[in-house]
């Protein structure tokens, strides 16, 4: 086994579909973007090379700009989410009464499809017959917020489904992290005096931290390319106050016809990804892992 | 450590994926096929429309009885269909067109919407079919829809105009009447307001909701010429008249004239609230009859309810015999079609068999002359395709003349107008901007 684990035409053979199929379905589709972004192109007709015309349009628009802070934004909230996620699993793991079927409770919203999501809480927040607002009327104020209507606030009320359609997933990973940390290191622990919290924070969190930081660039990663809640609940509306990077570049290209500038959008989206990410992983970058 | 920056580069790439989204609509379309394999001399001829069965179940019927109909008189002709949704109609056509795969024949929106499949020579001009006679078939001003360059493109099917439409028994409630100008509209809303009855409902996360009553006060301002002339340039957007129509339609929000939270909701939820009593008045095109008339899953009640009237006069100037409105969907056929022969055989076939069923089985106002003495059909038809024959005007909607660019910039201003974000004056200058970089 060995022998042909050591031999490089093995190892070649037994990469090339899973790189056959990236390639085709991932690298390609990249580079051709990258190049339609070139192109002044409607999608349909011949296109016209206009250099990066496209790319230098983008740097100056000004839609973009606040779509992408936007995306930052939800990013920001995504990744301060995980700690409220980070302390919901440590209670479930601490083996209280029903732990399991919580567990299940938090995860169902990641069995849902973004759209039913979408559409329920499109119904929660309806000005006037919404669960939301019939709630606060009860509770006696007068004018309660026009949720997806207000550009002030769409964007925030927006972002609560967002976090909640993924908590349970975090949850979940979170969860089996710290089933993962041996009984007898908390037991030397609490022998040794240590309060619940000190447990928590000095004991389990170092320990699973390779986690966390994955989950932190996942959360990230996640909320820069965000699309599909924002878009079947407000469309980027009212006016682009909950316009997103990805729902700019769709709007672009699908419904402006503007494939060339649409994709010099995608494009630049994947640059930040990608630069945000770089960014991230050198500061959590660890010179000692620690292990038990 | 390896492992984790395969993942997380991986997922980074998948971000670009999203480019590749618009390309997946077929999943889960409702494809269907003739399926009769004859060989021989047969030809076969693909047809995609929007009319699922789920949504529009008349429709999608009338359709395939023509499309048996015309296979049964053609014997070597088959008719290979696929029906999709319209959103996922819209950007498989995109999808399509861009590897040259278009349908056979297909369905197309007037004016804008047909600019780039023109200039790309993916339709084909249709001129020809419509020298027999087939022309004279049209109500005047529908096929002009879908003329380039004096050549036409596509064959309408489908032909509506905008109104109001009122709840009889709330308007009752209060001792109110259908109002003929402005000034009774807002005494209307004055009182439906004082008595907490949201007085319009309108869907404004749409916009194309709010760009009608904007181009109704433009219409009823500026005469049937202001906005179009505007729009193709040979006028202004900072016309005193469109200035003076945006600053009516900020007048109506500030007198709480629409559903509160309404650039939130959609227009299907507006809909909603005005056909379960939540709000007096809503303004559609006549694509919603069926809902007030013959539409059995909508209560008798409120079908024997529903009134509606023409926009009215604004401040004693305009007319109300001129509409907004314009043909929906046409028929086009592919410029690359292997059999197009055949396909501008069918696409004759289908408008001229369309129009009498569409009004008598599915309250479709066809773009084919109708003589609805003949049908049996509700007063409401009646008086519609009454009205059209005494049209002064026919004003197409806005973000449909313009080019798909402009559109977008003008449905976005039209919510931040609605929204109170900008100015009239703002309004007029953010559209010239826009047309002007065209």
């Amino acid at each position: 086994m060995n022998k042909v684990m050591s031999d490089k035409w093995f190892i070649t053979l037994y990469i090339l579909p899973a790189m056959l199929l990236l390639g085709i379905l991932i690298f390609i589709p990249l580079v051709l973007t990258g190049y339609y972004g070139l192109m002044r192109w409607d999608g349909i007709g011949s296109m016209e090379f206009i250099g990066l015309a496209n790319y230098i349009n983008v740097l100056q628009d000004g839609v973009f700009w606040r779509s992408a802070g936007h995306s930052f934004l939800l990013a920001l909230f995504s990744t301060l989410s995980l700690i409220i996620y980070l302390a919901v699993a440590m209670i479930l793991a601490s083996k209280i009464k029903g732990a399991d079927f919580l567990r299940k409770i938090y995860l169902i919203p990641m069995l849902l499809s973004s759209v039913a999501i979408a559409q329920l809480w499109i119904k929660i927040y309806n000005p006037s017959n919404g669960m939301l607002n019939e709630i606060l009327r009860g509770l006696g104020v007068q004018n309660p917020p026009l949720w997806l209507a207000d550009p002030n606030i769409v964007l925030y009320s927006i972002f609560v489904p967002i976090l909640w359609q993924y908590a349970g997933f975090y949850i979940l990973i979170y969860y089996a992290a710290l089933k993962g940390i041996p009984e007898s290191i908390v037991e030397a622990a609490k022998i040794d005096g240590a309060t619940p919290i000190q447990i928590a924070y000095k004991i389990k969190l170092p320990l699973i931290m390779g986690v966390v930081k994955v989950t932190v660039v996942l959360a990230i990663i996640g909320s820069l390319k965000y699309f599909d809640l924002i878009w079947v609940m407000t469309g980027g509306g009212p006016n682009g106050a909950s316009e997103v990077m990805a729902s700019y570049m769709y709007k672009l290209a699908f419904a402006n016809n503007n494939f060339g500038y649409g994709s010099a959008v995608a494009f630049m989206l994947l640059l930040i990804t990608l630069l945000v990410t770089l960014i991230v992983r050198k500061l959590t970058a660890d010179k000692e892992e620690l292990q038990y | 450590m390896v492992k984790m920056k395969a993942i997380s580069s991986f997922a980074a790439l998948a971000a670009l994926s999203l480019a590749a989204s618009g390309c997946g609509g077929t999943d889960d379309a409702n494809v269907e096929g003739s399926g009769n394999g004859d060989s021989g001399d047969s030809a076969t001829v693909e047809f995609m429309h929007l009319w699922p069965q789920g949504s529009s179940a008349e429709h999608h019927r009338i359709v395939n009885e023509i499309i048996d109909d015309f296979e049964s008189e053609n014997s070597g002709i088959n008719i290979d269909l696929q029906v999709l949704s319209n959103e996922q109609y819209k950007d498989q056509m995109t999808v399509l067109s861009s590897s040259n795969q278009l349908p056979d024949v297909g369905m197309t929106w007037a004016a804008g919407y047909l600019d780039p499949f023109v200039n790309g020579n993916q339709f084909a001009p249709l001129d020809d079919m419509l020298e027999d006679g087939l022309r004279d078939e049209f109500v005047a001003g529908t096929l002009e829809a879908y003329e380039k360059d004096g050549e036409t493109y596509g064959l309408p099917l489908e032909l509506n105009t905008v109104y109001v439409y009122y709840n009889q028994a709330i308007f009752d409630e209060y001792g109110l009447e259908a109002p003929q100008t402005y000034d009774e509209l807002e005494a209307v809303i004055d009182t439906l307001n004082e008595n907490n009855v949201e007085p319009i409902a309108l869907g404004n996360r749409d916009r194309w909701t709010g760009s009608m009553w904007y181009m109704y006060f433009a219409d009823r301002i500026g005469g049937e010429d202001a906005l179009n002339s505007a729009i193709d340039r040979s006028g202004s957007f900072e016309d005193p008249a469109l200035v003076e129509a945006a600053a009516k339609v900020q007048e109506m929000v500030e007198n709480d004239s629409f559903a509160s939270g309404f650039n939130g909701l959609a227009d299907e939820e507006a809909k909603s609230m005005f056909m379960n009593d939540q709000a007096a008045m809503y303004m559609i095109a006549t694509w919603d009859l069926p809902n007030y008339t013959t539409n059995e899953d909508v209560p008798q009640e409120f079908r024997d309810n529903v009134g509606y009237f023409k926009f009215p006069t604004v401040d004693g100037e305009g007319d109300t015999d001129s509409f907004v409105g314009g043909p929906g969907v046409g028929l086009f056929v592919s410029e690359n079609s292997d059999v197009q022969d055949e396909a501008k055989q069918f696409a004759a076939y289908f408008v001229q068999e369309w129009g009498e069923r569409a009004v008598s089985e599915a309250g479709v106002i066809p773009a084919t002359i109708v003589d609805g003495e003949d049908l049996e059909l509700p007063d409401m038809y009646v008086e519609v395709l009454e009205d059209l024959n005494q049209a002064t005007n026919l004003t197409l909607y806005a973000d449909v003349q313009m080019s798909a660019s402009v559109a977008q910039t003008h449905l976005d201003l039209i919510q931040s107008l609605f929204g109170m974000e900008i100015t009239p004056e703002e309004f007029a200058e953010k559209h010239e901007e826009a047309l002007s970089q065209e």
